[in-house]
């Protein structure tokens, strides 16, 4: 009675539901997804490692103080400054132009996209601004040099042929979908019974938009900004061609600047032996640069969960 | 029924989905302060009716209409219309309590001040909620999100948004429905209070509710208006055998 039909025979093991033979790979498989895991976080803290060591390094050399607080950036002219105020001034100008041009016409695009556009025309301008997203940086860097500089020049005669304006205004157009997308997302995400509450106590559409929407998809907006003013800092190739290579400790938009991206493309192009302070200065800008984009994300997680208490 | 002041009228009214009919040739007075119930099976077209009356179909895609709907002998559809001058007038409460994530102040206040409606807003906003029989539970808790509410307190704070504009006529799409027994008989109690002032027409599952709070009933069934008449008659004289089948729980 035992051996029913379908019953299966157990090899040579005492409980019924033990397999009989390790299944094949499963160990295997598993050891080697934990190795792609593992890469990622080595890679990480061997990144955050060698920064660390090279910037301390250079501040054997260079007081900290004197470079946080200096006015002077010249590592490669005599007389050497180590002040590292310009760059960031550089790279500030950079990112509060491109937020200037990315965050409210992205906004815009998207309260287009999300309250007014018919489906057909969302499905024009959504790949329209995918394409946007996925031009290569350095083809942006090349259009500010030809394109916005010149057409600048006509409006501002006594604008620098590298100038901070041109290089902000690219990054701005190169944040943008990215914003556009996520803020579309973010007004898409809010449930239409709220649109059709305020649409039932007279409200316009500019009115639902603007007071019930947008207020509700917050945090949503601000997690864009965050992300796009991170990539702003980051961003390299089209600053380097376009806004030029002088640390130049300046809000002018018209002068001539240097971002912290585009010293690391100058001195990582030239033949600087390693171990010298030129070398040094390196990660001591990366370092930076790290932790204003650590610090950004941070307190855009922070700013995300505060205004989703509010708005949950 | 002649001797009732009619302030809505849905004449010879068709609504198309995408060239479907939803609504079919619908005649239907809704008279000034009273409540007017429309029942009928799912899919019948109660909502698409109710949500023609203050042009909430807008915002549906394809949507067609034919025939006329009168507010005060004014024609809804007509193109010089402009539908947010509608919705001012006749407001609405939905199946789903909605209210906005603010406060349970600004909830109320929001339409008025949109509308840059005049007067002490502190005193309307209280007139509201009293009126919507929340205001001794939330008048210590005003600056309170509104989304703390008990599903009930969001239902009757969304009828308080709605009274805040001092409509004249208020749609009720399925009030009740998401709520408990409870919550449910509060708001039955509020609307006897309401139709003193307002008038209002509800849709409704709930053939128990009708009976118990409406003035008029209105039967519908595949988009045709079936039967229509004062309450006790629809429910206990019928003049149709589908509307003594439906109302007998015989179906639907």
């Amino acid at each position: 009675m035992t051996a029913a039909v379908g019953s299966r025979p157990v090899k040579g093991s005492t409980s019924p539901l033990s397999s009989a033979q390790t299944r094949f790979g499963e160990g295997l498989l598993e050891k080697l997804f934990f190795f792609c895991a593992l890469l990622s976080v080595l890679t990480t803290v061997s990144v955050i490692g060698i920064l660390a060591f090279e910037t301390y390094n250079f501040f054997q050399k260079v007081p900290m103080l004197d470079f946080l607080t200096g006015t002077r950036w010249t590592p490669l002219l005599e007389p050497k400054h180590y002040g590292i105020l310009p760059l960031i001034s550089g790279t500030v100008l950079i990112v509060l132009g491109a937020a200037l041009v990315a965050l409210p016409v992205g906004v815009a695009s998207a309260v287009y996209l999300s309250e007014y556009a018919s489906e057909r025309t969302r499905n024009i301008i959504k790949p329209v601004l995918e394409i946007l997203a996925g031009i290569p940086t350095v083809v942006y860097g090349f259009f500010a040099l030809t394109f916005v500089t010149p057409l600048l020049s006509t409006i501002f005669p006594s604008i620098s042929v590298f100038n901070a304006a041109s290089g902000s205004i690219v990054v701005g157009i190169m944040v943008l979908p990215m914003v556009a997308s996520l803020c579309d997302d973010a007004l898409r995400s809010v449930p239409d019974a709220l649109r059709q509450g305020a649409y039932s106590l007279g409200a316009t559409s500019f009115e639902v938009s603007t007071r019930i929407v947008i207020p509700a998809g917050l945090s949503g907006i601000f997690a864009s900004f965050v992300l796009a003013i991170s990539r702003a800092i980051g961003e390299t190739m089209a600053v380097t061609l376009a806004a030029g290579a002088t640390p130049n400790l300046t809000m002018n938009p018209l002068e001539s600047i240097q971002t912290m991206t585009a010293y690391i493309v100058q001195v990582s192009l030239g033949d600087t032996p390693s171990g010298t302070i030129t070398y040094e200065t390196l990660f001591a800008v990366a370092a930076v640069l790290f932790a204003s984009t650590f610090v950004l994300n941070l307190g855009g997680t922070w700013i995300m969960r505060r205004y989703q208490e509010v708005y949950e | 029924m002649t001797e009732y002041n009619s302030i809505l009228k849905a004449d010879a009214l068709t609504i198309a989905y995408a060239g479907a009919p939803a609504v079919r040739a619908v005649t239907l007075p809704i008279y000034e302060k009273k409540i007017t119930a429309i029942i009928g099976p799912s899919g019948c077209g109660k909502s698409t009716l109710l949500r023609s009356f203050n042009r909430m179909n807008d915002f549906v895609a394809d949507v067609s209409h034919e025939g006329q709907i009168r507010y005060r002998d004014q024609d809804l559809y007509a193109p010089e219309v402009d539908p947010v001058e509608v919705r001012l007038r006749i407001g609405m409460v939905f199946q789903k309590a909605n209210p906005f994530p603010k406060s349970i102040f600004r909830n109320v206040a929001w339409g008025p001040e949109i509308n840059g409606m005049d007067g002490d807003i502190n005193l309307r906003v209280e007139t509201a909620l009293r009126q919507a029989a929340l205001w001794d539970e939330v008048s210590s808790r005003l600056d309170d999100s509104a989304l703390n509410l008990s599903g009930g307190q969001q239902q009757r704070l969304c009828i308080a948004r709605a009274l805040a504009m001092e409509p004249e006529v208020i749609l009720m799409d399925e009030p009740c429905s998401a709520l408990d027994p409870v919550s449910t008989a509060h708001i039955e109690d509020l609307l006897f209070e309401l139709k003193e002032k307002f008038t209002i027409v509800i849709v409704t599952h709930n053939m128990q509710q009708a009976a118990r709070v409406s003035d008029f009933t209105a039967f519908m069934e595949m988009g045709h208006l079936v039967e229509y008449g004062e309450t006790d008659q629809v429910f206990t004289r019928p003049t149709e055998t589908r509307t003594e089948e439906y109302v007998t729980g015989r179906f639907g």
